[in-house]
């Protein structure tokens, strides 16, 4: 372990005079939220395993009614519920713990806590019984249960709250002078992020306000082009909060793996406000073939917005390996172009999921999104399979993959205990990214052809007419079959290393955690 | 020289080693290029969606569709209506849990006007096989301007989410030889 991560495990030690655990509110509700995080993945990947095995043509396991409730409760579960609860996680541990601080106002936490653990058990009931068949977009006209959207909104509120008490912990970090200078860079990332969260619950708040009581009867319908505008408001910022969490991550991944260093801090820092001011823009490229909008307003929107957006994970993506280059020299390894390179810790599950992280988030979700956030190329990609194909590029084996690695940090930070199954945690982030490459690959293929996404028969059996897909749709099907199984295997894996370290786990030697 | 986790201390707001200002020179420049082609291809291209949209009522499309199915009718498919409409015309299509209706029978080279709604929630109108995509949303009348430019049996595939059926929602346009074929295709 090197000297800066035993100087950060020292943070969770146990205060040999009074008795008390440093951050002691921060260290349980960072546990919390992973845990709950992981909860949601374990509801997300067994969908997972159902529509991977039913979009698999030649498969075809589940039922109708089955996959589109289950691809509500993965979409749900996994966008929704194990990204947020792992960012609060990070929001925790970017404030109170980075900045050596505390979590002021410890009941209100614990509350918002407690209100987004009743908000997503409420949504996960109503998905599940099949009361919310709708979809993670629940585009209106169609309707689920109203305690639905309730738990959504209880969920956003509480999320809300800890984005609140993250900018309270800056404040107090500041006041009582617990930390030096200014803010490290990755807690300014999350600043970044939180400061994109506030925008994107604010859109949450304003559609799915009006959708619950519309939903318990008591106004109107929202009008559903209005209700996709305001809805990708949320869809789409809360896809940027995830790319600068990530960002986060990757520097602080960086450090822990590696002692990576920041080339520049006002590059970076202007990369992440770039963030924060190009967001809701971006919003536009999910409406490019609807038709409650114009097209300058398309191509202000998309144009103007992303490409700036996108300068910034350009730049990420630059000074992420600079810095890891630069701390690989400064730790001796200085022979030739690429010795740094090739001894880099490539069994440190924490640097090789940061790494495929950084190269598939940028290559693949990168390169397809800017491609088809075009006015006309939008035409031909639209609901298509490239869609999945490129979100699970980005969010999946991208943000997923990154907080994968860092879990394989908090796990000796936070819970002091050691990875179980070493050998299976060095593979795990590259059977989950080499799978999520054949996956989002095929899937982006398959759509070039017209292959539909959220579909559940392309053979079309039953319908008034039929179509004859390509014949290379079968295979690339089969190949995006196989690329999910051995994801959602990696998933599996990543769970079962994550939920036995920490339940029944080995605890840190202590030389370790308390080595200074 | 000091990691992303520790805080800076002093000025950090400092020039940028050489190669990173490189790299955000192209960055920019690159980003720069994207944008100006966003507004060129529009002016330019001639691949837009010739979008003309206006709000409707529901109801009112639907009983449009059908005084025009009723109008043009020519035969039946699967139980839903063919519909030959005159060349130049406005040609309506509903999308309706699940059916697309009607099936046009339409001439190549030939300009109509054609029009997507839906009388129930969101649908996906996606061309087979030239894969097309627009989104179909109730309220919403999307008036596209088009020329089928080669004849062929094309069909109509919902891919939004529309309800149980979604993936029974299959529809048809069969393009027959027309007067003059002309280049084109979806303007
Ligand atoms: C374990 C690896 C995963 C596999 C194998 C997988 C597989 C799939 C499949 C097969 C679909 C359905 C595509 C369609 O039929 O339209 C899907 C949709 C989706 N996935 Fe994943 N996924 C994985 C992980 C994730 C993660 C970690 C997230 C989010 C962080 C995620 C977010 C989504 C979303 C938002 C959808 C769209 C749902 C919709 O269209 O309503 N997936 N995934
Ligand atoms: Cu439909
Ligand atoms: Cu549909």
């Amino acid at each position: 372990m090197n000297t800066t991560v035993a100087a950060l495990a020292a943070r969770f030690r146990t205060c040999p005079t009074t008795g008390l655990r440093v951050n002691s509110t921060a260290e349980h509700l960072i546990r919390l939220n992973a845990v709950f995080a992981i909860l949601a993945m374990v509801a997300g990947v067994i969908a997972a395993f159902g529509l991977v095995l039913t979009r698999w043509q030649a498969v075809h396991l589940l039922e109708a009614v089955w996959y589109y409730r289950l691809l509500t409760v993965h979409g749900v579960s996994m966008l929704i519920f194990f990204i947020i609860f792992f960012e609060m996680a990070v929001l925790y541990f970017a404030g109170p713990v980075l900045l050596n601080s505390r979590v002021p106002m410890p009941k209100l936490a614990w509350a918002a806590f407690i209100l987004m653990a009743v908000g997503a058990v409420m949504v996960e009931v109503q998905m599940w019984t099949g009361k919310a068949d709708v979809l993670f977009t629940s585009y209106p006209p169609l309707r689920a249960h109203p305690n639905y959207y309730l738990g959504i909104i209880f969920f956003a509120v509480g999320a809300l709250v800890v984005v609140g008490l993250f900018f309270a912990s800056l404040v107090v970090a500041k006041r009582e002078e617990t930390y030096g200078g200014s803010v490290p860079l990755v807690t300014y990332g999350a600043i970044a992020a939180a400061v994109i969260a506030v925008i994107t619950l604010l859109h949450g708040a304003a559609i799915y306000v009006p959708t619950w009581t519309w939903a318990m009867g008591w106004t109107a319908m929202p009008d559903p082009q209005v209700y996709r505008l305001i809805w990708w408001g949320l869809g789409h910022s809360s896809q940027q909060i995830n790319v600068a969490a990530m960002v986060a991550v990757w520097y602080l991944l960086g450090a822990l793996t590696v002692g990576a260093v920041v080339l520049n801090e006002k590059i970076s820092r202007a990369a992440f406000f770039l963030y924060v001011l190009f967001i809701s823009m971006a919003s536009a490229h999910h409406l490019l073939v609807d038709p409650g909008f114009g097209s300058g307003w398309k191509i202000w929107n998309t144009s103007y917005a992303m490409y700036l957006a996108v300068l910034a994970s350009m730049i990420h993506g630059f000074t992420v390996p600079a810095g890891i280059e630069v701390g690989q020299r400064l730790r001796g390894f200085t022979k030739g172009m690429f010795e740094w390179l090739r001894k880099a810790p490539w069994g440190d599950p924490g640097f090789s999921a940061m790494i495929l992280s950084i190269i598939i988030f940028g290559f693949i979700g990168g390169i397809t999104g800017v491609t088809f956030g075009t006015e006309q190329i939008n035409i031909i990609a639209h609901n298509t399979l490239r869609v999945p194909g490129h979100f699970h590029a980005t969010v999946v084996a991208g943000t997923a993959l990154a907080f994968m690695g860092v879990t394989y940090y908090v796990i000796p930070l936070v819970f002091q205990k050691q990875v179980a199954f070493w050998p299976l945690a060095r593979i795990q982030p590259y059977l989950f990214g080499g799978g999520m490459v054949l996956f989002t690959m095929s899937m982006t293929f398959a759509g070039t052809f017209g292959v539909p996404r959220r579909h559940y028969d392309i053979s079309f059996t039953g319908a008034p007419f039929d179509i004859q897909y390509n014949a290379a749709v079968d295979l690339l099907l089969g190949i995006m079959g196989i690329g999910g199984l051995i994801a959602a295997t990696a998933v599996v894996l990543y769970i079962l290393i994550a939920v036995w370290s920490v339940f029944f786990g080995k605890p840190m030697p202590q030389a370790a955690t308390a080595g200074e | 020289m000091h990691t992303g986790i520790v805080s800076p201390k002093g000025v950090w707001w400092v020039k940028a080693p050489k190669a990173e200002r490189i790299w955000v020179m192209i960055a920019f420049a690159w980003c720069m290029v994207l944008f100006a082609m966003m507004p060129l291809w529009h002016y330019r291209g001639g691949q837009n969606p010739s979008g003309i949209r206006h709000k409707v009522d529901p109801e009112a499309y639907e009983a449009r569709t059908l005084e025009f199915v009723e109008q043009y009718r020519v035969g039946e498919e699967s139980g839903i209506a063919v519909v030959a409409p005159p060349p130049g015309s406005d040609i309506y299509m509903l999308g309706k849990m699940w059916q697309w209706i009607p099936v046009l029978k339409l001439q190549a080279g030939v300009s109509y006007t054609l029009h997507l709604s839906s009388s129930d929630v969101n649908h996906g109108f996606n061309l087979f096989p030239p894969n097309i995509n627009f989104q179909v949303v109730p309220g919403y009348d999307y008036a596209l301007r088009i020329t089928p430019n080669e004849p062929g049996d094309y069909k109509v595939v919902c891919n939004e989410f529309c309800g149980i059926g979604h993936h029974l929602m299959l529809g048809r346009i069969i393009v027959e030889e027309g007067p003059v074929v002309a280049a084109g295709g979806i303007q």
